[in-house]
């Protein structure tokens, strides 16, 4: 198995006239990489009528239902992280149980909210009651404030995790731009984060400094926006871990993390 | 066959980076099935006097038949006109200029000048775009990144200069080679080392809109891992023959003249 846990798809309701190709493109792919699942999640509408990461509730309702008629499609092989804007407590709860209840299996935390504010509590409190872990994006490093964002870097959500040791966190996109080495220091001694591999980033050392601060039990594989990254890390990977080790990354840490029967080989 | 323009030997001053030294890029080319790499010397990227750097660079490939050199030019210092013809008595595929990390005009005067004498030399002129993800520089790290206008008055600025860009993505390309007449975009190559593959698929477009020819292998090792360039051409749907020349041909028919 293979399981990506960072993927995106779009839906009619975006800016992009090509959201089909991009999602054909996205699956086939996967094919030839040998991705088994692909774990996604769609960030409202992606700015047509609300920002990607501000999203409205009712753009964040429309993207889960994109993602749900995803999921009915292709049930062998895609699952959904149910997105939410925590700005609004009461639709991202509802939102929450809802798509939980449909059949996702985490919950994604953009960058509406900084990870280290008390909105996020109930949120990540519904994560533990239902044992699905939570996706954050992160910005490696956030030396200050970027515009259409209010991202968090490791440090924040450390705190998060520090305050929800219960629950089980994924950093976002180690590889996504930004200061990784910061990111590293902040998570070397916290259990319940997790980093996910994906993102456009392929440098030199960066894997290795993944296993010496978190250990192979810690890392997920997954790609976000550019497959082709995470299939050379999965290549160079192979390099560096036993074939035991490997399996950890490519699906058995995922398989750990997300509930029970969220993959059909757990 | 297949043939990295982009690969360096040396050690990075802002983070370490494994692999930096001559017999470990040995093993990644092994291990990448890459038949031959053309490397520049890093640490001297960074030097106020970057030619420093050659007589070790040259050195150095001499002892292994799979590198060959990369030598830096900076045309702002006196005496750097003999780094060419050193550069092709070392059978130097290339020679490289950094512009902005020299403290240069990337387009200025010393670096069209240098441009014609590469042009007279028959030797590429070799520009990385960056480095590194301008999200993740060192805060000291503060070089500017070489902007596309500067490629395309370079290129304007003699009528044979050949021109190998690193590190650009697509947008900078588009803007490179639509902004250039077909003459002058036919003298530009491009290595893939910073151009997504799929979902964004834009290797895919750039290839059928700017074309095969322009592109070649490049991955930007150490700095960068080298399966990246390989898996993203494993993901396109190229045929042998097209695929080859992004991985050699490209590079053999267009820039080793």
């Amino acid at each position: 198995m293979l399981i990506d846990i960072h993927a995106h798809f779009y839906h009619d309701r975006t800016p992009r006239a090509d959201w089909r190709e991009r999602n054909t493109s996205r699956l086939s792919a996967g094919d030839k990489i040998g991705v088994t699942h692909h774990v996604a999640s769609i960030l409202g509408t992606w700015g047509l009528t609300s920002p990607i990461y501000f999203p409205s509730p009712r753009d964040v309702t429309y993207g889960n239902d994109a993602l749900l008629a995803l999921q009915r499609q292709h049930p062998d092989r895609v699952r959904g992280y149910v997105t939410v804007n925590p700005n609004y407590t009461t639709h991202a709860r509802a939102e929450i149980e809802r798509c939980l209840g449909a059949g996702m299996v985490g919950i994604k935390l953009a960058a509406s909210r900084r990870a280290t504010d008390p909105l996020l509590d109930p949120l990540c409190e519904l994560a533990r009651a239902r044992g699905v872990p939570v996706l954050q994006h992160v910005w490696q490093h956030r030396r200050r404030d970027w515009p259409g964002q209010e991202a968090s870097d490791g440090a924040e959500l450390a705190a998060l995790a520090a305050r929800h040791p219960d629950v089980r966190f994924i950093l976002a996109h180690i590889g996504g731009g930004g200061d990784w080495q910061h990111s590293l220091a902040a998570l070397r001694t916290v259990a319940n984060v997790y980093v996910d591999l994906s993102g456009s980033g392929v440098d030199g050392g960066m894997l290795e400094a993944c296993l010496e601060s978190v250990g192979v039990e810690r890392l997920l594989w997954g790609t976000d926006l550019t497959m082709e990254t995470g299939w050379a890390k999965l290549r160079y990977l192979a390099h560096l871990l036993s074939p035991a080790q490997l399996e950890l990354v490519k699906w058995k840490n995922a398989a750990r993390i997300f509930p029970p029967g969220a993959f059909p080989a757990d | 066959m297949r043939i990295d323009v982009n690969a360096f030997l040396g050690a990075y001053p802002y983070r370490r980076v494994p692999g930096t030294a001559p017999e470990r890029l040995m093993q990644a080319l092994e291990r990448v099935q890459i038949d031959e790499a053309w490397v520049s010397h890093l640490p001297s990227l960074f030097w106020r006097q970057p030619m420093e750097g050659n007589a070790w660079l040259y050195d150095t490939v001499a002892r292994e038949r799979r590198l060959r050199p990369v030598p830096a030019v900076h045309p702002g210092l006196a005496g750097w006109a003999p780094t060419l013809g050193e550069a092709v008595d070392h059978g130097a595929p290339a020679v490289r200029c950094d512009p902005a990390h020299y403290g240069l005009d990337p387009a200025g005067p010393e670096v069209r000048v240098l441009a014609a004498a590469c042009s007279a030399a028959k030797l590429p002129l070799m520009m990385a775009v960056r480095l590194e993800d301008a999200r993740q520089r060192h805060p000291n790290d503060r070089a500017a990144e070489l902007p596309a206008a500067a490629v395309r008055a370079l290129i304007r600025s003699d009528d044979a200069v050949r021109l190998l860009i690193t590190h650009a993505d697509r947008a900078f390309i588009e803007e490179v080679h639509f902004g250039s007449t077909p003459d002058e975009a036919a003298r530009i190559w491009w290595d893939i080392s910073w151009i997504w593959g799929p979902p964004e698929d834009h290797l895919a477009m750039l290839v059928e809109t700017v074309g095969v020819e322009r592109f070649v292998f490049g991955t930007g090792q150490p700095l960068r891992i080298p399966e990246n360039a390989v898996a993203k051409l494993d993901l396109l749907d190229l045929g042998a023959q097209r695929r080859a020349a992004i991985e050699s041909e490209n590079a053999r028919a267009g820039l080793l003249q």
